[in-house]
């Protein structure tokens, strides 16, 4: 009998990383007192108490949008653009050099495998600033007219499944286009913004140009209806968003909404299947399935459906579940008790429902907020678990018998942000992705980013884009 | 008495126009209208909660088709609308003295305008594609386009002063890229968007591509505005109506409709429109494609 | 043409029936996308491999490596030095285990048994007019018969790529069995069968995924990418499309096919990568030399190298292993 290749433990240093015990906010260039009440953020993962980080009331929220404003009319909106570029370029190459420290603390803050944050979400963050830090002396050429003006001070409100990519898909546009901003990471996962904070006074940003308060639903809402806030741009819950889009209405505030989904992702019988397999893998566990545009409602062509079932399970089965900081975990943690408590609910929901669940073997530690990887057989498009985005990595499974089927099957949810296509044949890629009613459409492939690359959904999933020139629209006039 | 003078007038019955056809008022309601100087002219259908409702159903039915036609079809179309308004040149004059209270070379003019636009959009329909498009540089072996595709179902509040060339400005954009529209027509000025409609009965226009309600904004709106399948809404016929528009802009939100807010007043619909009109109501679609041997 | 021999899976009796029926079943394989493909290999490759799991890592690599030398400038001198490295890759640490086989040229095969004797390490011969495999089958057969007469306990074959390339797979098919006869001894064992490819020739992942179902059905005892002769040779993604055939092929036969990259892999690193590979694709049942094998020179020091820096806890330099 071969003896089996255990993986010893292998984790990044957390030596790299200086938490300190409180943050402020950071407003105009400073980090100040907040006026709140303050709150911890925990690592996931263990749920130790990382820091004590200050909540920021009305009062608080308004100075920091004083101070974007101040900068915008003083400094940011008559800076040539090609010095708001350097400032750019400048905050990317920090970014890169920083990179693992950012890493750590967002594995760290977040509970997402440091495999993760390493080699997906903190290159990609630098990626977007170098990529819109080029558009920023460019702009008459973006094809909105001879003269784009900016909006001039945006809130943005951000989630916590990608606390710093998130952060820079609003901040990068905003600030090439001339805007000013103040920006609220989640409550859960604040450290890298701050961290971030401490980036833009290393670039020696102009005071004001770039404000993070942080604070929950309260300091949200006060930002997003601070009559002063040109634009507003969220990224998070459907039922927020709406909210967001209820709260401005009548306001001349711009807004783009970046929310949920419940990406199907179509898996015909010619697939590339153990492509197919990876693509489904990574759609729906990819960062714990705390992902927006998850492919979370596999549809199988029936033919196919046993054979890809078991590669599907296997492959499950090697997902390695612990330590976000482990460089061999796949599958970090939940990133909070409410969280876990949501996708446990939903769980139980499909068990109750009559679908049938299969989830990986895995010891789950004792501390901390753990799911394992599941899926859910027999589901059909009449349960909740087919139409709710759980969130997690909780993948619900569906067949279908012809094309049409499944491009109804797809297409048949009040959600439209993305989907998944699997097939050999070209032309059939191209017809299904012409149906198929969702902003992104990754054929053959998933759950792949680019700065270049215009994100964001049809119907609920919100609307505007984020990434490539069509992500400038939001910033300018 | 001869015959002749005997004869006595057909006046003609100002309907709905819903997935096609000329339909009454599922209400039986009809309302006066009256030209620019307060004298009755006809009564015109007065739309109701129902007509929306069978509006957007008709409307939802008719995009798959309708979006699924090439970009060279809807030009073709949107041109021969204008063919056919060119055709009924007497009556639209007609109408638009009636209800404009226009001179016949001033509504000579409007007509010119309403018509040389259809034009222009028609042009549109395979360009605007290339125009807001593109292909994007990933950092990796992907193919990766960006097109635009249409919204869906657009409500559209036309305009209540310019009831041709301000009507045709706003649903021009909208059906040239492939959205499907229900259209409330000017409250007062209802007329010209009735010929209007008899006009797209005769030009190819697959029924329910353009529906068109006559009577108040301010009655059917809030219905089409909460209305779960409508995708979108284009508030410029109730511009400076700041209350009717933040209500109609929270009741949007039921289903995060895209929403082209109300103006403060209505435009100068003589200006070039540019291409907002049109993106208001576009969606960008990303489609990743690996490149490999 | 149906073939005769018994040492195939009679399941595969239609398949192999015609020509036809080969190249349907061939061609009605799963597709391969080769971005998928590489970027799952290469994220295989970030796994972080440290402490007590290197040092299993490490010994079972040089267990697993085929100590291959295959040059004209060959002599018995060379493959008696490379033989005793073999037998004793480090001399200065009895623990370090042995290689798996020497792979040399047919004329070599009596010099490396001599040398060899008992000690437990193969010798593998390649032969079929390797590497271009561009002789007549008489020639290929005569080849591999010589090997096998002269000791060697494994023929490396290569596949006719031109025929595979020009369609004619059942040329390819019915070469494989004939060389895996031309394996047998007179007391009725058989040297192990190792199908080359060459991968580099065949380009496409499908013809990888394609050549590896061909060869399995022929009877192959393991699958090999390359000679080492034509570049790329072995590659991480090429690997474990070979590891997803016999993974396949076990799970629809029952019968377990080995695997082995070879040419251009020579650091402990890679090596590494590879049984990580290993493990998550095909399943820690191939971590054995038995089922799978490492084609190389160099490899083998620089496994030493790491595998002193785990015993001594300090960086180790060439001077201190054998160059052979």
């Amino acid at each position: 009998m071969p003896t089996p290749f255990e993986y010893a433990p292998a984790p990044e240093s957390r030596s790299i990383v200086d938490i300190k015990p409180s943050y402020g906010l950071f407003v105009n260039g400073e980090f100040v007192d907040g006026h709140g009440t303050p709150f911890k953020t925990i690592s996931p993962a263990t749920e130790e108490v990382l820091a004590e980080v200050a909540e920021a009331d009305e009062a608080d929220v308004d100075a920091a949008v004083k101070a974007a404003r101040r900068a915008y009319d003083k400094v940011w909106s008559r800076m040539p653009g090609r010095e708001r570029a350097k400032y750019l370029y400048r905050i990317a190459r920090i970014i890169q050099e920083r990179g693992r420290e950012l890493a750590v603390l967002e594995s760290i803050d977040n509970g997402k495998p440091i495999r993760e944050s390493r080699d997906v979400d903190v290159p990609t963050v630098a990626a977007h600033f170098f990529y819109y830090a080029g558009w920023a002396d460019k702009l008459e050429y973006a094809g909105r007219g001879a003269d784009p003006r900016p909006l001039g001070v945006a809130g943005q409100v951000i989630p916590w499944n990608f606390p710093l990519l998130m952060l820079a898909w609003k901040i990068a546009p905003a600030l090439a286009c001339g805007n000013t901003v103040v920006l609220k990471p989640a409550e859960t996962t604040p450290l890298t913004a701050l961290l971030f904070a401490e980036i833009c006074q290393q670039a020696d940003l102009p005071p004001g140009v770039v404000n993070i308060v942080t604070g929950a639903g309260a300091t949200g809402q006060a930002l997003v209806g601070h009559p002063d806030v040109d634009k507003v741009a969220f990224t998070g819950s459907t039922a927020v968003g709406k909210a967001i889009a209820r709260s401005v209405a009548g306001t001349d505030k711009r807004v783009t909404l970046e929310l949920g989904g419940k990406a199907a992702n179509i898996v015909f019988d010619d697939a590339p299947i153990d492509q197919a397999v990876e693509g489904i893998v990574d759609g729906i566990f990819f960062n714990q399935g705390h992902v927006c545009c998850a492919g979370s409602r596999l549809l199988v062509q029936e033919n196919v459906y046993d054979e890809l079932l078991e590669r599907l399970k296997r492959r499950m089965s090697t997902l390695r579940m612990g330590d976000p900081l482990d460089k061999n975990t796949d599958i970090g943690a939940i990133n909070s008790g409410e969280q876990l408590k949501r996708i446990r609910e939903l769980s139980e929901l499909g068990d109750a429902e009559g679908a049938e669940r299969w989830e990986v073997a895995c010891d789950l530690p004792t501390k901390g907020f753990w799911f394992p990887p599941t899926l859910f057989t027999g589901v059909s498009q009449a349960h909740r678990i087919a139409r709710e985005e759980i969130f997690g990595p909780v993948l619900s499974v569906l067949t279908f018998r012809t094309p049409s089927e499944a491009v109804e099957k797809a297409n048949n949810t009040p959600y439209g942000l993305s989907a998944g296509v699997w097939t050999d044949k070209g032309s059939r890629i191209l017809s299904i992705a012409h149906q198929l009613r969702a902003g992104v459409v990754w054929a053959n492939t998933f759950n792949k980013f680019d700065p270049t690359s215009p994100f964001g959904g049809y119907k609920e999933s919100g609307y505007g884009r984020e990434g490539g020139r069509h992500g400038l629209e939001a910033y300018l006039k | 008495m001869t015959k002749d003078s005997m004869r006595i007038d057909v006046r003609k019955t100002y309907k709905l126009y819903i997935g096609g056809a000329f339909p009454r008022s599922e209400s039986g309601h009809s309302y006066v209208v009256t030209d620019s100087k307060g004298k009755f002219v006809a009564n015109a259908a007065l739309a109701s909660r129902k007509d929306a409702r069978d509006a957007v159903s008709a409307a939802r039915k008719a995009f798959p088709g309708w979006s699924g036609r090439t970009a060279y079809n809807r030009a073709q179309i949107l041109y021969r609308i204008a063919e056919v308004m060119e055709d009924r040149r007497p009556q639209f004059v007609q109408a638009l003295e009636q209800s404009e209270g226009l001179s016949a070379s001033k509504a000579d003019r409007a007509l010119d305008g309403a018509i040389d636009r259809l034009v222009w959009y028609a042009g549109w329909a395979d360009k605007i594609t290339q125009v807001v498009g593109n292909a994007n540089p990933v950092a990796g072996p992907f193919f990766n386009l960006s097109t635009p595709e249409p919204t869906g179902v657009v409500a559209v509040l036309a305009p209540q002063a310019s009831s041709l060339l301000g009507l045709v400005s706003v649903v021009a954009p909208v059906i040239v890229t492939g959205n499907t529209a229900v259209v409330v027509s000017s409250y007062e000025r209802p007329l010209p968007a009735v010929t209007f409609a008899e006009v797209l009965a005769t030009s190819d226009v697959p029924g329910g591509v353009v529906n068109i309600l006559t009577g108040s904004a301010a009655t059917v709106a809030p219905w089409l505005a909460a209305h779960m399948d409508v995708n979108a809404i284009d508030l410029t016929g109730i511009a400076g109506d700041t209350t009717l528009a933040t209500d109609l802009e929270v009741a949007a939100a039921d289903n995060l409709k895209r929403v082209r807010r109300a103006p403060a007043a209505e435009p100068d619909w003589t200006l070039d429109p540019g291409i907002e009109p049109m993106t208001a109501f576009l969606e960008t679609k990303t489609v990743w494609h690996p490149m490999g041997v | 043409m149906t073939s005769s021999s018994t040492l195939l899976d009679p399941a595969f009796d239609d398949v192999t029936r015609s020509e036809a029926s080969l190249r349907r079943f061939l061609h009605g394989l799963p597709g391969v996308d080769q971005v998928g493909a590489e970027a799952r290999a290469a994220s295989l490759g970030t796994r972080s491999i440290k402490t007590s799991a290197k040092a299993f890592a490490l010994d079972l690599a040089i267990r697993m490596v085929d100590l291959t030398t295959l040059e004209g400038q060959d002599t018995p001198g060379k493959v008696r030095a490379l033989a005793s490295k073999a037998m004793r890759p480090d001399p200065a640490d009895p623990t370090c285990p042995q290689v798996a086989a020497v792979c040399v040229y047919p004329d070599m095969v009596a010099t490396a048994r001599q040398t060899l004797g008992d000690s437990g390490v193969h010798v593998a011969a390649v032969a079929t007019a390797f590497p271009s495999g561009r002789a007549a089958l008489d020639i290929k057969l005569a080849d591999t018969r010589d090997a096998v007469e002269a000791g060697a306990h494994e023929i490396d074959m290569v596949i006719d790529r031109g025929a595979f390339l020009a369609g004619h797979y059942l040329q390819v098919f019915e070469e494989i069995v004939a060389v895996r006869e031309a394996c047998r001894r007179e007391n009725g064992e058989s040297a192990h069968l190792k199908v080359i490819f060459e991968t580099g020739e065949l380009q496409t992942y499908d013809n990888v995924r394609r050549a590896s179902w061909l060869a399995m059905m022929a009877g192959a005892h393991f699958i090999k990418t390359s000679t080492g002769k034509v570049q790329p040779a072995a590659t991480p993604p090429v690997t474990m499309i070979m590891l997803e055939a016999v993974r396949d092929f076990r799970e629809q036969t029952g019968t377990m096919i080995g695997v082995k990259p070879a040419g251009g892999i020579r650091t402990a690193k890679d090596a590494i990568k590879y049984l990580v590979m290993v493990n998550e694709v095909a399943g820690p049942d191939w971590l054995d030399p038995d089922w799978f094998r490492f084609g190389a020179s160099t490899l083998l020091n620089d496994l030493l190298m790491q595998r002193t820096k785990m015993t001594t806890g300090r960086y180790s330099g060439p001077d201190y292993f054998t160059l052979d």
